[in-house]
């Protein structure tokens, strides 16, 4: 039970908003010490789990490509390529990309999308320019919430997407864990029964993001006054 | 053949390059703090595999100490004014998109069919790693191309990654160290405690208590780990499969199904699930570090409830 400790530090550091990096390090210590093993064991667990895990910060690399494609003009030509289209708003433009994003998710083409690839590039300045067509200059506190639901509608399309394709790799861990357990399944059984909570998200995250271009109507008003 | 060590000293190349850069940035007050957390970076993916496993823990408690105690500042290479850019976006055209559409194109071409091409019978991609073999390949060439068409300075894709790096700053290394953190758990034991807990002082004697507890506890026990597939195994092993399958004779596939998509409405409320909801808050300037997570709580809410249902409505049926 001790060894709960150290999830306790995880949600007390993040809640009183410590920097995560020291409630990280602090978590696993407090963790591995409560369990018993000796602070150089934990060391080394640390180590041995950071440089195996490097693979995780491998995307990074693609910040070179995206700052020397923003340098030409990258953003702003995602802006003007929404400028020109009428009848885009930023909730049709971002249920569009939901449902592109879900799609190809499902057909197991997770990497056709993602924060530092689509959103930061593209989706949200996308999004910024059909809310500036709509409501003119629009304030900060508008700005940041049409970039934060950019960034929640790649992941929410994700994570109900990918899981109608049978090789992802929660399908393959789903079904090697039952097999250990004596119980054979089948990816494709899997898979169809991931379908109806896929429907489900595009109905709800899709109506929320419809609903979205009333609410910043109401708020916008105000500032173009 | 290109293997996953190929694309490491390619990842090191790139923030050894930070590190230098940002030494020189006399625009940044805290550039040596940058350039320390940048190289100690660039040394764990050179040399990560020559250290040992408590020298890589000293290097992660270095990487930790200016990450995380303020010590990295925003540098601030040259770059392009928005009237230039407007200008440059004006001359390239919809082109512009395309080196950032070849990398998702690359990686695709070289998951589906590079895996068994061979080259004096070596195999052209380690298989066991190709999707981001793949993906780092295709980040590679799109980056040749635009610089082979835009013919900008030499250094000049190090400057503006460093730029974004540093807008970024400590939370590049919170995906990685959190996965790491999952390491110490696993071996702690923490995943078998929390299953005691929901077994010992949870109602499970209905087989609808038994559904909620399970998809409830997904989800719960995926926002304290940051993902679920640290979450399923332990809450399957302690609630899914003793009750819902053996003792109500549930159906097996859709309790897996249904409990792992419970498990990620947990991932879209937590901090600790980084890559997902802090990393793009500090990519796309977000002054609210959880502005991603707040978007999405009312989704992950409804998700949870959606989920809960359709199990129930479905496990027991097929």
């Amino acid at each position: 039970m001790l060894t709960l400790l150290g999830v306790a530090v995880v949600v007390v550091g993040f809640v009183i908003r410590l920097n995560p990096l020291l409630v990280i390090g602090a978590a696993a210590f407090v963790t591995g010490l409560c369990a018993g093993l000796p602070p150089l064991a934990i060391l080394s667990a640390l180590g041995k789990a950071f440089n195996d895990n490097r693979y995780v910060s491998l995307l990074w690399l693609i910040l070179p490509l995206i700052g020397l494609l923003e340098r030409h003009g990258l953003q702003e030509r995602a802006r003007m390529l929404v400028g020109r289209i009428r009848v885009v708003t930023v909730g049709r433009l971002l249920l569009l990309y939901f449902i592109l994003r879900q799609v190809t998710a499902s057909l197991g083409l997770t990497s056709l999308g993602g924060h530092p690839q689509m959103v930061r590039p593209l989706i949200a300045p996308m999004a910024e320019a059909a809310a500036e067509k709509e409501f003119g200059p629009i304030s900060d506190d508008i700005r940041f919430r049409v970039r934060a639901n950019a960034a929640a509608v790649d992941n929410v399309a994700l994570f109900f997407g990918e899981d109608v394709f049978i090789a992802i790799g929660s399908i393959l861990l789903i079904k090697g864990f039952l097999q250990q357990s004596g119980i054979l399944v089948q990816p494709f059984e899997l898979s169809v029964w991931a379908t109806p909570t896929a429907i489900l998200a595009l109905l709800i995250h899709g109506t929320r993001v419809f609903l979205l271009d009333r609410k910043l109507k109401c708020e916008a008003t105000p500032v173009s006054e | 053949m290109i293997t996953l060590q190929f694309c490491y000293v390619v990842a090191g190349l790139a923030f050894g390059g930070f590190a230098v850069l940002s030494a020189f940035d006399r625009s940044n007050p805290k550039r040596f703090g940058n350039t320390a957390f940048w190289g100690l970076l660039a040394a764990s993916f050179l040399f990560g595999d020559d250290l040992s496993d408590w020298q890589n823990g000293a290097l992660v408690i270095a990487l930790i100490v200016p990450g995380g105690f303020g010590l990295l500042g925003c540098g601030k290479p040259q770059t392009t004014t928005p009237e230039e850019r407007r200008a440059k976006a004006l001359q390239h055209g919809n082109w512009l998109f395309a080196p950032a559409l070849l990398v998702p194109a690359i990686a695709l071409f070289g998951t589906l069919f590079l895996k068994q091409l061979r080259i004096d019978a070596l195999p052209l991609l380690d298989a066991r790693n190709v999707t981001v073999i793949s993906l780092v390949v295709g980040i590679v060439v799109a980056l040749a191309v635009a610089m082979l068409w835009l013919r900008p300075r030499r250094v000049a894709p190090l400057q503006e990654g460093r730029r974004l790096a540093d807008m970024v700053g400590w939370a590049i290394i919170l995906p990685q160290l959190l996965a790491s953190l999952g390491a110490i758990f696993a071996l702690s034991g923490v995943g078998k405690a929390v299953g005691e807990i929901a077994t010992r002082y949870l109602p499970l004697d209905k087989p609808f208590e038994a559904v909620v507890v399970y998809c409830v506890g997904m989800a719960a026990f995926t926002a304290v780990m940051g993902n679920a597939f640290a979450a399923f195994p332990v809450m399957t092993a302690a609630i899914g499969l003793p009750l819902i399958v053996h003792q109500f004779h549930g159906n097996p596939a859709i309790m897996a199904a249904i409990g792992m998509l419970s498990g990620f409405c947990g991932t879209l409320t937590t901090p600790m699930a980084a890559n997902f909801n802090i990393v793009p808050a500090a990519l796309l300037e977000l002054p609210d570090r959880n502005g991603v997570i707040k978007v999405q709580l009312p989704t992950a809410g409804l998700m949870l409830i959606a989920n809960t249902l359709l199990m129930y409505a479905l496990v027991f049926r097929f």
